[in-house]
C-alpha cells in the first residue's frame, strides 16, 4: 500500500506538494477576489463568501498534506483528534457570531481579532517545540550532518524560520492582550477603565519590552535551541499589548482595532514563515495591508498620527494649554419646541455618534427620520470616519435599523450639504461637530476634520449633559446662536421628538 | 522550488526564504491596491472579513497538531491553536454575513 502510493507520487509529474501548494494558490486568489468584491456593497456579500470557500478550501487541502505514511494506523485518531478541535471552534464561534448584538459588534471583532493573535503565537511556539529534539540532534551531531546524504540526516532550521517564530510570538502575543483589553473596554467591563490608564515610565517600559523581545528574537537564529527565548519574549509580548491598549482612550478604539486586525494578519504571514507556508505569508500580508489602510484612513480622520493615537493619551486630563474655552450660555430647548423647527424644515441632517450606540438609539431614529421624510423633509446622515468605536460603527447601527445606505453621507458629502441644511441634529456626537478645529490652533483638536453643522440654520444637540466630550474640551457648538441643545438620553428624547411630529 | 540557470548553465536553487519574501512584499503590494477606496459604509464589515482571514493561521494550527503524539506539548499548542484558529475564521465569516446582510436586505427593501 505505502510503496505503491509511494511510486505514484514520485512518478507523477506533478508531486502531491505541488498539487497541495497549487490548492494554496487557489485559495489565496479566492482570498483576494473575496476581498475586492467586499469594497463595494452591492457585491461584499459575495466577497463574503467566496473568501470563506477559500478558506475552506485551504483547510481541507491541509487535512490532505500530512504525510500519512509517517502516520501510520494512528492517523485515523489523529484525525477524529483534530476534528473535536475543530468542532469546539466552530461551535464556540458560531454561537458567539449569532448572539452577538449588533452595538456589541466593535467588541466581538476585537475579541475575534485577539484569538487569531494567540493562534499564531501558539502555531510557531508549537512548531518550535515538534521540532526541538530534532533541532537538537542537528546541532549536537555539529553542522557537517546537514549536508550529509547519507542516513543520519537532522537539519538545521534555517536562520530565517527561526527569526520568524519569535517575531510570530511577539506579534501574536502581542495582537491577543491587547485585543482582550480593546474588548474589555469596548464591552465596558469595569476592570479597565475607559479612559486612557496612563503612568510615569510606561513608554520607557513599552520600549524596553519592545526592544529586548526583539532582540531575543535575533538568539534563536544563532542559537536554535536556546528555547527560553520564546518563554521570555511570549510573556513580554502579552504584557506589552496591555501596555499599548490600555494607555488610550475609548474614543481613539477605532484606530486601536483596525491595528491589531493589521497586525494578527502580520502574525499570520510570520507564522507562515515559520513554515515555509505561502499561503499563510501571502494571506497575512493581504490583511496586514488591509488594517494598515483602515489605519491610516483612521488617524488621518482625526488629523493626528499614529504615534500620538498610540502616546499621545488624549483625554487624560484638562486640555494642556487649551484657551479660556467657549465662553457663554448654552440654550436649552425642549422636544416640543425643537419639534416646531423641525416640523418646518425642508433638510434635516442628523449627525450621530457613540451617544446614539451607547443609547441604542438606531431604531428610534429611523422612526424618527421616516416621520420626517413623510413630511417631505429630506433625510440625510452625515458619518465622520472615527464616529463611533470601530471603523464603519454608525454605517453598520444605521443598517441594523434599516436605513437605505443612499441616505447615508460621508464627511466631504455632508459638509458640502450643510449650508443648505435647515436642521443639523446631533445625536451623542461631540468633538467631531466641535468648530474649534478649524480655527483655534490652541485647541488639542485643531487641525482634526469636522462636521461643519454650525453652518446649518439651526443645530439641535441631543446629550445627556454639558459635560466635555473624550477630548476633554468644551464644544463651542454648545454655545453658538443657532444651537439648541435637548438633554437628556438619546432614545428618549428621538421618541418624544418623533411624538412631537405626530401630535402636529 | 524554482530552479534558475546560471550564466555557465549550471542549475542554481533561490533560496526559499528569498522566494517567501518575494511572496510577501508582493502580496502587501497586492493587498494595498485593492483596498485603497473602500467606502466608509463597509469599514466594519471589511475589517471583521478580514479579520476573518487573518484565521488561516488554522492552515498551521492543522499542520502542528496533526501528530499520533498526543501527549507532546507541541502538539497540544497546536491543538489549542486549531480551536482558537477556528473561532476566528467561523466566527469572523458568519459576524460578517450578519452585517452584510443588513446592508442588502436594505437595497432591495428601499426600491
Amino acid at each position: 500500500m505505502i510503496t505503491s502510493f509511494k511510486a505514484f507520487s514520485t512518478l507523477a509529474v506533478i508531486g502531491a506538494d505541488d498539487v497541495v501548494n497549487l490548492l494554496y494558490l487557489l485559495a489565496a486568489i479566492l482570498f483576494i477576489y473575496g476581498l475586492k468584491l467586499l469594497t463595494s456593497v452591492k457585491t461584499a456579500s459575495k466577497g463574503n463568501m467566496i473568501s470563506a470557500i477559500g478558506m475552506l478550501l485551504a483547510a481541507v487541502v491541509t487535512l490532505f498534506q500530512v504525510n500519512h505514511e509517517a502516520m501510520g494506523g494512528n492517523f485515523f485518531i489523529s484525525f477524529v483528534w483534530i476534528g473535536v478541535a475543530l468542532l469546539i471552534g466552530s461551535v464556540i464561534g458560531l454561537v458567539l457570531a449569532v448572539k452577538v448584538p449588533m452595538t456589541g459588534m466593535p467588541q466581538m471583532v476585537a475579541l475575534l481579532n485577539g484569538f487569531g493573535g494567540i493562534a499564531s503565537l501558539l502555531v510557531a511556539c508549537a512548531d518550535y517545540i515538534i521540532k526541538l529534539p530534532d533541532i537538537e540532534k542537528a546541532v549536537e551531531a555539529g553542522k557537517a550532518t546537514n549536508t550529509a546524504l547519507g542516513d543520519t540526516v537532522y537539519h538545521l532550521p534555517t536562520w530565517d524560520s527561526m527569526l520568524a517564530i519569535g517575531l510570530a510570538t511577539l506579534i501574536g502575543g502581542v495582537t491577543f492582550t491587547g485585543s482582550l483589553i480593546a474588548f474589555a473596554k469596548l464591552q465596558g467591563l469595569k476592570i479597565i477603565p475607559d479612559k486612557p490608564v496612563q503612568f510615569t515610565g510606561q513608554k520607557a517600559l513599552i520600549a524596553l519590552l519592545l526592544l529586548g523581545s526583539l532582540a531575543l528574537a535575533f538568539v534563536l537564529p544563532i542559537d536554535p535551541t536556546a528555547w527560553w527565548t520564546l518563554v521570555i519574549i511570549s510573556a513580554a509580548a502579552l504584557i506589552l499589548g496591555v501596555m499599548l491598549v490600555i494607555g488610550i482612550g475609548g474614543a481613539d478604539m477605532p484606530v486601536v482595532v483596525s491595528l491589531l486586525n493589521s497586525y494578527s494578519g502580520i502574525a499570520a504571514a510570520m507564522a507562515g514563515f515559520v513554515l515555509s507556508n505561502s499561503v499563510l505569508i501571502i494571506t497575512g500580508s493581504l490583511v496586514g495591508a488591509s488594517g494598515i489602510i483602515l489605519t491610516n484612513i483612521m488617524c488621518k480622520a482625526m488629523n493626528r498620527s499614529l504615534m500620538n493615537v498610540l502616546f499621545g493619551g488624549v483625554g487624560g486630563g484638562p486640555a494642556k494649554g487649551g484657551g479660556a474655552g467657549p465662553q457663554g450660555e448654552a440654550r436649552e430647548f425642549s422636544p416640543e419646541d425643537a419639534g416646531i423647527v423641525l416640523d418646518a424644515a425642508s433638510q434635516v441632517v442628523i449627525v450621530p455618534g457613540y451617544g446614539m450606540a451607547v443609547a441604542q438609539a438606531q431604531h428610534a431614529v429611523k422612526e424618527f427620520a421616516e416621520e420626517l421624510t413623510r413630511r417631505n423633509i429630506t433625510v440625510k446622515y452625515a458619518i465622520h470616519p472615527v464616529a463611533g468605536r470601530m471603523p464603519g460603527h454608525m454605517n453598520v447601527l444605521l443598517a441594523e435599523a434599516g436605513v437605505p445606505y443612499e441616505q447615508l453621507a460621508d464627511l466631504d458629502q455632508a459638509n458640502a450639504e450643510f449650508e443648505q441644511t435647515d436642521v443639523a441634529l446631533v445625536i451623542g456626537a461631540n468633538d467631531v461637530t466641535n468648530p474649534a478645529a478649524r480655527h483655534d490652533t490652541a485647541s488639542p483638536i485643531y487641525g482634526m476634520p469636522i462636521l461643519d453643522v454650525d453652518k446649518a440654520r439651526t443645530v439641535f444637540v441631543i446629550k445627556r449633559s454639558m459635560n466635555p466630550g473624550f477630548a476633554g474640551i468644551q464644544n463651542e457648538l454648545y454655545f453658538m446662536e443657532n444651537t439648541g441643545m435637548i438633554f437628556g438620553d438619546a432614545k428618549a428624547v428621538v421618541t418624544a421628538l418623533t411624538e412631537e411630529l405626530l401630535a402636529d | 522550488m524554482p530552479t534558475i540557470l546560471n550564466n555557465i548553465g549550471q542549475a542554481t536553487v533561490m533560496d526559499p526564504f528569498v522566494v517567501s519574501i518575494i511572496i510577501f512584499v508582493l502580496a502587501i503590494f497586492v493587498g494595498f491596491e485593492i483596498i485603497t477606496k473602500v467606502p466608509s459604509t463597509l469599514h466594519t464589515p471589511l475589517m471583521s472579513g478580514s479579520n476573518a482571514i487573518s484565521g488561516i493561521t488554522i492552515v498551521g494550527a492543522l499542520l502542528c497538531s496533526f501528530s499520533d503524539n498526543f501527549g507532546q506539548f507541541g502538539v497540544i499548542l497546536g491543538t489549542l491553536a486549531v480551536i482558537f484558529a477556528t473561532i476566528n475564521v467561523v466566527g469572523g465569516y458568519t459576524v460578517t454575513a450578519r452585517m452584510l446582510k443588513m446592508f442588502s436586505k436594505k437595497e432591495g427593501g428601499g426600491k
